[in-house]
This record gives structure tokens, C-alpha cells and sequence, in this order.
């Protein structure tokens, strides 16, 4: 039974990663999960210099979801690069480093110094609802993602994802954009910028006012929007939103990701990677199926 | 060894006051390691309610393996806790968080209304002279537990029981004094009492909360404003739920 597949040459043994965010560098989670049985490691959004993130209320549970606005705290790419490669090198894992910038600059900057580390793929966070400049403000504009994912193409040594806003008419646009400028795959979808008002303190639940919406209630949002864009463009797609389940990962590959990002399942079932690992074998013995690669994108 | 998220069974349930409950949770993995100061995550059966809750330590039974809680009802998720009765299976995962340093010093216990249940947990891992300061609105619970540790004094809103006012009101009405403090409750008190520490010359530990996810220092939720800069991200945001919940008072920016 073969479960590895490939994001732009890079091996994965099996489609199993965490959404950056959710899973700090590894560190926390190896605690409590064997980080080997993952197919990747996709680390918090790490900028060029230290970001102290949001005030505090920062996060809000609504209806089968929550809201977050951390406002990507990170210690910056030199702590990065000191503390949290060396820890994640450890593993038998891959490395996928998510990058932050507020400029073009910022971006290319923190790219630039990656070249010589030893990760394997960078994906580039257009897409955060939680700062006022950088993330999003890149991700809503297909001449804007199309520049800067050129831009980030032409200094960075591994290959890159874009990671795309869910915030957008229509996610095809933005997908073709990113192909346009050189991407080497996509990950979709960050979360959705959502609200929350606590009725009894008559104030907004998070002191950044909005958050992005995630976990399971966006699930069919998400699927959706990977398969437009998995039939929009030829890049190998990592699906993410709300996934915390072996069936729901099963779902996105189905859709036509190549592999499964696990967020906010992390938070209420700590060992959701793994149990998703082991889920999707489960589902691939249970139907026969000896090559991971026949699922992704095999209902049209 | 770290923390753990299990299965566990409620032994007990029972109201000590109007919306607050204590539950006893049998869970020896968990009980065998814990500490004064620190918490469990409480998760929900109701599914559409994903995060767990943080819930601080009340008892901790060793040799029987028992958890015990003492919490408020808030919300769906805490009124969902407080309808279980002894037998329920419920997931939780602990102990989380770092707890309260045990000094041999004379020790003044402050405890702010849902903040008093970790203080008594403390109270009864303190070997030296102790003696508990405890804030309630109006109606007392937990209060005559404290007894079997030290002197007990009660402060109230509305006057009903002891001292009129806040806990620091019951500290200058009854001259209690100690060498260190260790605190927990409603920022405003935690605020004060740092002020009254740093005022005396006293040692004081203050024990946080704020709006988890994740429970262990991963998602950077529950950050405070540290004096120095932290481990973390190199800014200056602890992590109360790895970091803390307990803070020498200095330490914070509350």
C-alpha cells in the first residue's frame, strides 16, 4: 500500500500536515504526538523580525468553529532559524515553513534567508485576515498575487506554495494568478473573516473586532473551493479547512488535493494528525486501494 | 512525564452555591503528577462546541487517583459539565500549566470568587503558617474547607458575611500579614493585590486567566504582557496556559 505523494518533487510519506497556526513549530504537539508519523510539519507564519501579534481577547468559539485574530505573533526568522529547524530536524518529517511579511520586502527577506536552511517547502501566507497590512491585503487582488508570487519565485531556493484567502468572488482567479507567477502548488483555504458580538458585555468578542473562521463548520466551504481550483490549474493542491477526521481528509483528496492540512482538529483532539494517518490506511485497506494517488481528485 | 488527554469518569457532583459545582474526576494518570496552581482542559460531548475548558485544580487526591474541580457556570459548555453525574465519561486532558511555587514562608492565600477553588489545593500543600483571604459577591462556598489550614477570612460585596468590600478590605480590617502572597481571581483584585505586594515589600504569585484553544502553548491565544521578554516569540507575550497561569506579580503587566 502506497501512501506518499508529491508537492512539486518534494516526497511526502503520506498526505498528512499541520495548518500553520495550529501547531506552533512542533515543539508543544510533539509532546503528545509522534511528529515521524507526519507527512509534514507546516510551522506558524514566521516573519523577518519578531511580530508581538493582537491584543487579547484573541480567539472566540462560535457554532462548530471558533475565531482567531492572534495576529501572527513569531519570534522572527532568527530565532526561527536557531530554534525551531534544528527541533523539527530531529524528525523524520518534512519542514514547511510559513512565511509573513507586511511588504514584498519582508517577504523576500525572510525567503532569502531560508535558502540555506535545510527545509523543504515554503508557503507564503497571503492570505491572514488578522493583520492590517501584508496577508490578505495580497491575497484579494490577482495582480497583487500574481506579483508577489513571482516576486518570492525568483528568490527562493525551495519550491513555493502560495496559501490562498477563502475571502475572495472567485478562489479560480486567484489560483490562476498564482500559477501565472511560478507557484509550485497552493494551499487552500486560510480561514474565513468572520464576527462574533458577546450580547451581555454589548462588545465584540475579540478585541481585533474580526477573526478568521475556522474548524469544522467551514468544512464544505473549503471542499468546494479546492475542487474549483483543482480544476482551474495544473499545481498540486494541500487542502485544509475544518478537517478533523480521517473521512473528512479522504473528502479534500477526493476533491483533488494532493495532500490534507489538520488545524483546529489540533486543538480539541490533540492527536488528530496521527488519527488521521491512521485513518486513511484504515479506509484504504477497508476499499482496496493501493495507491493514495488514485484518490486525489477522483470525483470529477 | 507530560500532559495527557484521556478518557476520565466523574465520581461526584455537587452544587456548593448558586451557578458554582464541584466534580470529582477519577483519573489517576493525571491526579499522579498534578500540582496546586495548575488546570485540566474539560471538553464538551456537544460537538458544535469544540474548545475545551480550562479549569483550575481544586483537590487533588494522590492515592485515589481523583480530580476535583470547582467551577461556574458561564455558558453551554460549563451548564453541559454541571448536568453530569457520577459515572459520566468525559474527555479531559491535564495537568496543564506550571502551578504555584511551595515557599516556606508565612503565607497570606488570596482567592477571588471562581478564583478561591485553586487556593485551597494550595492551601493544603503548604506545610508553613497560612492563612486564606477569600472574596465572594455574596454567597460563600468552599469556605469552611479552608479551615483545617490556617486562619480563615471572608470578604463580601454586599456585607452578608465577614468584612464589607474586597479581600484587601478583609486584610487591613483583620491586620493579616505574611511574608509572601499567591492570588487568584477577576483581574481588578489580581491588580490591586499586586499593588498592595509591591507596597509591603511582599514576594506574590498571581495565578491568570484568559481565552484558551489549544491548552499548551501552542496557538498563542492566551498571551499577558510580560516585563521581560518571553521564551516563545521574543516579544513580550507569556503564554498563560505554558508559561503560567501562576506569575510572580512583577513578572506581568496586568
Amino acid at each position: 500500500m502506497n501512501t506518499k505523494v508529491n508537492i512539486a518533487g518534494v516526497e511526502l510519506k503520506n498526505p498528512v500536515m499541520t495548518a500553520s497556526g495550529t501547531f506552533g513549530s512542533g515543539a508543544e504537539y510533539g509532546e503528545m504526538v509522534d511528529l515521524n508519523r507526519l507527512g509534514a510539519v507546516v510551522t506558524k507564519g514566521v516573519a523577518n523580525v519578531p511580530w508581538p501579534g493582537n491584543p487579547t481577547p484573541r480567539i472566540a468559539e462560535v457554532y462548530g468553529g471558533m475565531l482567531n485574530a492572534i495576529g501572527l505573533q513569531n519570534p522572527g526568522i532568527d530565532v526561527f532559524m536557531e530554534r525551531d529547524i534544528p527541533f523539527l530536524k530531529q524528525y523524520d518529517t518534512r519542514i514547511v515553513v510559513n512565511v509573513c511579511g507586511k511588504t514584498t520586502e519582508d517577504y523576500v527577506e525572510v525567503v532569502e534567508r531560508l535558502g540555506d536552511a535545510d527545509v523543504d517547502l515554503l508557503e507564503i501566507n497571503i492570505s491572514c485576515p488578522n493583520v492590517k497590512e501584508g496577508g490578505i491585503a495580497f491575497g484579494q487582488d490577482p495582480k497583487a498575487v500574481e506579483a508577489i508570487t513571482r516576486e518570492v519565485k525568483r528568490h527562493a531556493k525551495q519550491p513555493v506554495i502560495m496559501k490562498l484567502s477563502p475571502n475572495v468572488t472567485d478562489i479560480t482567479v486567484m489560483a490562476k494568478a498564482a500559477e501565472a507567477g511560478g507557484a509550485d502548488a497552493l494551499s487552500l483555504i486560510n480561514t474565513l473573516t468572520g464576527m462574533k458580538i458577546d450580547i451581555h458585555r454589548r462588545t465584540f468578542a475579540l478585541a481585533n473586532k474580526t477573526g478568521g473562521f475556522s474548524g469544522p463548520a467551514v468544512k464544505p466551504v473549503a471542499v468546494r473551493m479546492v475542487y474549483q481550483a483543482a480544476n482551474a490549474v495544473k499545481l498540486p493542491i494541500i487542502g485544509m479547512g475544518g478537517i478533523s477526521t480521517a473521512e473528512d481528509a479522504i473528502e479534500f483528496l477526493l476533491a483533488g488535493a494532493t495532500a490534507v492540512s489538520v488545524g483546529t482538529a489540533n486543538f480539541f483532539n490533540p492527536y488528530a494528525t496521527v488519527e488521521i494517518a491512521d485513518g486513511i490506511e484504515d479506509y484504504m485497506r477497508m476499499y482496496g486501494v493501493e495507491d493514495i494517488n488514485e484518490l486525489i481528485g477522483a470525483v470529477k | 512525564m507530560a500532559q495527557i488527554k484521556l478518557e476520565a469518569e466523574v465520581r461526584s457532583q455537587e452544587k456548593l452555591a448558586e451557578g458554582v459545582y464541584s466534580m470529582e474526576i477519577f483519573s489517576p494518570q493525571i491526579a499522579g503528577q498534578a500540582k496546586a496552581g495548575q488546570f485540566i482542559s474539560v471538553y464538551t460531548k456537544d460537538k458544535s462546541r469544540l474548545l475545551p475548558r480550562p479549569i483550575s485544580l481544586c483537590g487533588i487526591d494522590r492515592a485515589k487517583g481523583i480530580l476535583r474541580i470547582v467551577y461556574r457556570v458561564l455558558g453551554a459548555g460549563t451548564a453541559e459539565f454541571s448536568s453530569y453525574e457520577a459515572g459520566e465519561k468525559i474527555q479531559i486532558m491535564g495537568p496543564l500549566g506550571n502551578g504555584f511555587p511551595l515557599k516556606d514562608k508565612k503565607a497570606i492565600l488570596i482567592g477571588g470568587g471562581i478564583g478561591i477553588p485553586p487556593m485551597l489545593e494550595l492551601a493544603k500543600e503548604l506545610s508553613c503558617e497560612r492563612t486564606a483571604v477569600l472574596g465572594y459577591k455574596d454567597e460563600l462556598f468552599l469556605n469552611e474547607e479552608f479551615q483545617a489550614c490556617g486562619p480563615v477570612y471572608v470578604a463580601t460585596e454586599d456585607g452578608s458575611a465577614g468584612t464589607r468590600g474586597n479581600v484587601l478590605d478583609a486584610i487591613r480590617a483583620n491586620g493579616v500579614d505574611g511574608e509572601i502572597i499567591y492570588a487568584c481571581g477577576p483581574t481588578p483584585m489580581l491588580r490591586a493585590v499586586k499593588a498592595y505586594a509591591a507596597e509591603k515589600g511582599m514576594e506574590c504569585y498571581i495565578s491568570l486567566e484568559e481565552r484558551m484553544a489549544c491548552g499548551i502553548g501552542a496557538c498563542l491565544a492566551c498571551v499577558c504582557q510580560s516585563k521581560d521578554v518571553d521564551s516563545h516569540s521574543h516579544v513580550h507575550n507569556k503564554r498563560i496556559c505554558k508559561d503560567g497561569p501562576v506569575f510572580e506579580a512583577q513578572e506581568v503587566e496586568i
